[in-house]
């Protein structure tokens, strides 16, 4: 409390503020070069994973974070993920234009925000139940229009980004990638400097604390809300297509397998900025690797288990930082104009 | 009130039915209700008419398996009852302001447990086996929801995420123990699963209507009785309706959000208990899928009141008895059926849309869910 009369630099302030993520990236980071001096090839492939299982993590908490941010709570992330993952696979089958394809799912993830919006700003319907009503309709409507046996041309292929790729260890892992999982890394630099750099940014978090204030200096909450949760939504359905079109190549049934859902427990360890979200995409995109590894690699705990672990480390998240991350103070409460 | 007391329960019980018959919005919300219902059902028509098949033979089709027969109203009621459970299991837990999407996962571990204990104990008299298995079930579920409960009060963690994380560990707990531990070693059998249940713990069928069912029933009334007729209900209502408020009139919010999950989680361990002692016999990993998110539609269609989910789970039911026969006849595929409940629940839940249509203005008193994460 000394610190008070006497304010503490800007970079000693960023240390004392981050201390816990910097201090697991560190012990990260030294297991890291531990583990490349003892199987570089292991290691390699261990992080190469870790950026491929975070990149729908990523995508899908950039877009809860722009909704909450807005005040818009939004649990549908999962169906979104879902349906963008169908219609982007469908629209390959019937078009092979690979590009046509990722764009329908960044559609089917926008039409499906408005529909969220639509629900929660116009209609006021619980935030919940009008996310929940997306999960159940996303799974309803893939599970009836999904047919055996579609096949496709082919998926999202690598792009290496010249001599960068050749570097030992960081290449692989960061410049060797399939076109969705650049464009994550580069979302994320986009969506913080958009809310934190923007006026459009201004008035979101606005909106998302105190919306009667920012109604009243003229920023039109409605369109603020519907704006964000449709982007927010497009997002998510990017995360979809990198399901069905770079990650696997085909559909199955509900296989997004939970990640909209742990998408939240990320976007809430990242205290609702993109960057923290990133470094908790990576974190958990680290547990599904070492996972992974674990079943390749046989051993005596059985595979149930070792599947387990995203969720639990879910659940221990949420349950030991929710308390510590400042959530913006209108989200899920709809607003009324007087 | 003096005078009434003195008079004997008969009249009292045919002024209540009199009360139920004039309860003009009782009446409105049935009604909301079944347009909700008739909407999903006319765009779920426009969806078969796009898929190429043609509507009215499907809803026909639908009609005739699930109550176009005695049989076939057997099968509606089998459907029906594990609907009423976790349909009760999601409405208790609204009740105090908590979405438990985790009756599934509890579920589960009720539908496991009661196999368990079915084909485990032996040489107890059959009356008390099921009754054994299916308290033992319900124990399972209501002591998993313990966790998201204790959670939520002492962490202020939402139980929506945790209780959907629970269910993935669920799934994955269950199929562990019935390809493991509890997996059926007869000769022959390679998929997971655990063996049969003894015929003493297997819930009979009375002149084809399950057994389960009335117990069903009988819960629903308990239920109704626990929260409209005592102190506890009184409590967890009031927090539903706002925990501050409750907080200053002295309610122990923490103690309360807790029994309030573990009840749901009984709830819906019981529904698990029911199907496999009165259905499958035995747990099967992908027997119960869905059944305890059906809970959701459920309980939303019946407004959240305990006699509510009878009536809205033996429409789901309903839609369940008769996929298969819809499939087979009008090859219209069964998930049509999801659809439907989804486009209900999005009915139900918008009742503005309803409402506009009726031109019914006023709304009641509602239970808010999305308070933000851990915020109390």
């Amino acid at each position: 409390m000394t610190t008070l009369s006497q304010p503490l630099p800007t970079w000693q302030r960023f240390l004392i503020r981050n201390r816990t993520s910097l201090i697991v990236a560190v012990v990260l980071f030294v297991l890291v070069i531990i583990g490349y001096i003892r199987d570089p090839n292991v290691t390699t492939a261990v992080l190469a994973s870790t950026v491929r299982h975070a990149t729908p993590l990523v995508l899908g908490a950039l877009c809860g974070l722009m909704g909450e941010r807005a005040g818009v709570i939004n649990i549908g992330i999962e169906g979104q993920m879902l349906m963008s993952a169908f219609i982007g696979f469908l629209a390959n089958v019937y078009t092979g234009n690979l590009f046509l394809a990722v764009l329908a799912g960044i559609l089917t993830g926008a039409i499906l925000g408005a529909l969220l919006a639509f629900m929660s700003v116009t209609l006021k319907i619980d935030q919940i139940i009008g996310g929940t009503v997306i999960n159940i309709l996303a799974l309803g409507l893939t599970g009836y229009f999904y047919t055996a046996g579609l096949t496709t041309e082919g998926k999202l292929s690598m792009i290496a980004l010249g001599p960068l790729a050749d570097i030992p260890l960081i290449g692989p892992v960061l410049f060797n990638n399939p076109p969705i999982t650049y464009a994550t890394i580069v979302l994320v630099f986009l969506v913080h400097y958009l809310l934190f750099h923007t006026k459009w940014g201004l008035r979101t978090r606005a909106v998302g604390e105190h919306p009667r204030a920012a109604d009243t200096v003229g920023i039109n909450v409605y369109m603020m809300r519907y704006a964000n949760v449709i982007i927010g939504g497009g997002i998510a359905g990017l995360a979809g297509a990198f399901l069905t079109l770079e990650a696997v190549g085909s559909f199955e049934r509900a296989m997004t397998n939970g990640r909209g859902f742990v998408a939240l427990a990320v976007m809430l360890f990242g205290k609702y900025t993109p960057i923290g979200a990133w470094g908790a995409a990576l974190l958990f995109g680290f547990f599904s690797a070492i996972q992974t590894q674990l079943q390749f690699g046989g051993t005596i705990i059985p595979h149930q288990f070792i599947g387990m672990l995203p969720y639990l480390v879910t659940i221990i998240v949420l349950a030991g930082f929710v308390g510590r991350t400042h959530v913006p103070a209108a989200d899920g409460v709809p607003y009324k104009k007087e | 009130m003096g005078d009434d007391q003195k008079v004997t329960s008969r009249p009292k019980f045919l002024r209540t039915v009199q009360g139920i018959l004039t309860n003009e919005s009782l009446w409105r919300t049935i009604a909301i209700q079944l347009v909700a219902v008739l909407l999903a059902l006319l765009i779920g028509a426009i969806l078969i008419l796009l898929s190429g098949a043609n509507p009215l033979r499907a809803y026909g089709a639908l009609f005739q398996g699930s109550l176009g027969t005695v049989r076939a109203i057997g099968r509606t009621l089998e459907k029906a009852t594990p609907l009423i459970f976790s349909g009760l299991a999601v409405a208790f837990a609204f009740k105090a302001g908590l979405f438990n999407i985790g009756a599934q996962g509890q579920l589960l571990f009720g539908a496991i447990t009661s196999a368990v204990l079915g084909f485990a104990i032996k040489g107890l008299p059959p009356v008390i086996h099921i009754f054994v298995a299916l308290f033992g079930g319900a124990l399972a579920g209501g002591l998993y929801a313990v966790i998201p409960g204790a959670l939520k009060a002492f962490r202020g963690a939402s139980e929506v995420i945790v209780t959907i994380m629970l269910n993935y560990i669920a799934i994955n707990t269950t199929d562990f123990l019935s390809d493991g531990p509890w997996k059926d070693t007869a000769a022959g059998n390679i998929v997971a699963r655990t063996p049969q249940i003894l015929d003493s713990a297997r819930i009979p069928n009375l002149g084809g209507i399950p057994f389960g069912f009335f117990i069903a029933v009988l819960v629903a009334i308990f239920i109704w009785w626990l929260l409209y007729k005592t102190t506890i209900g009184f409590e967890i209502r009031t927090v539903g309706i706002s925990p501050h408020a409750a907080r200053y009139a002295g309610i122990k919010v923490a103690q309360t959000v807790i029994l309030t999950m573990v009840i749901s989680g009984l709830l819906a361990g019981m529904g698990g208990a029911v199907e496999t002692q009165g259905v499958v016999y035995r747990y099967q990993p992908g027997f119960n899928v869905g059944l305890g998110f059906d809970g959701i539609t459920i309980a939303m269609l019946g407004k959240t009141h305990p006699f509510g989910a009878i009536p809205a789970a033996l429409l789901v039911g309903a839609m369940k008895a008769g996929a298969s026969e819809m499939q087979f006849s009008s090859g219209v595929a069964k998930e049509i059926t999801d659809v439907i409940q989804a486009l209900i629940l999005f009915f139900v839940a918008a009742d503005v849309i309803v409402r506009s249509l009726l031109r019914i203005r006023e709304r009641g008193e509602e239970v808010k869910l999305s308070s933000g994460w851990g915020k109390q």
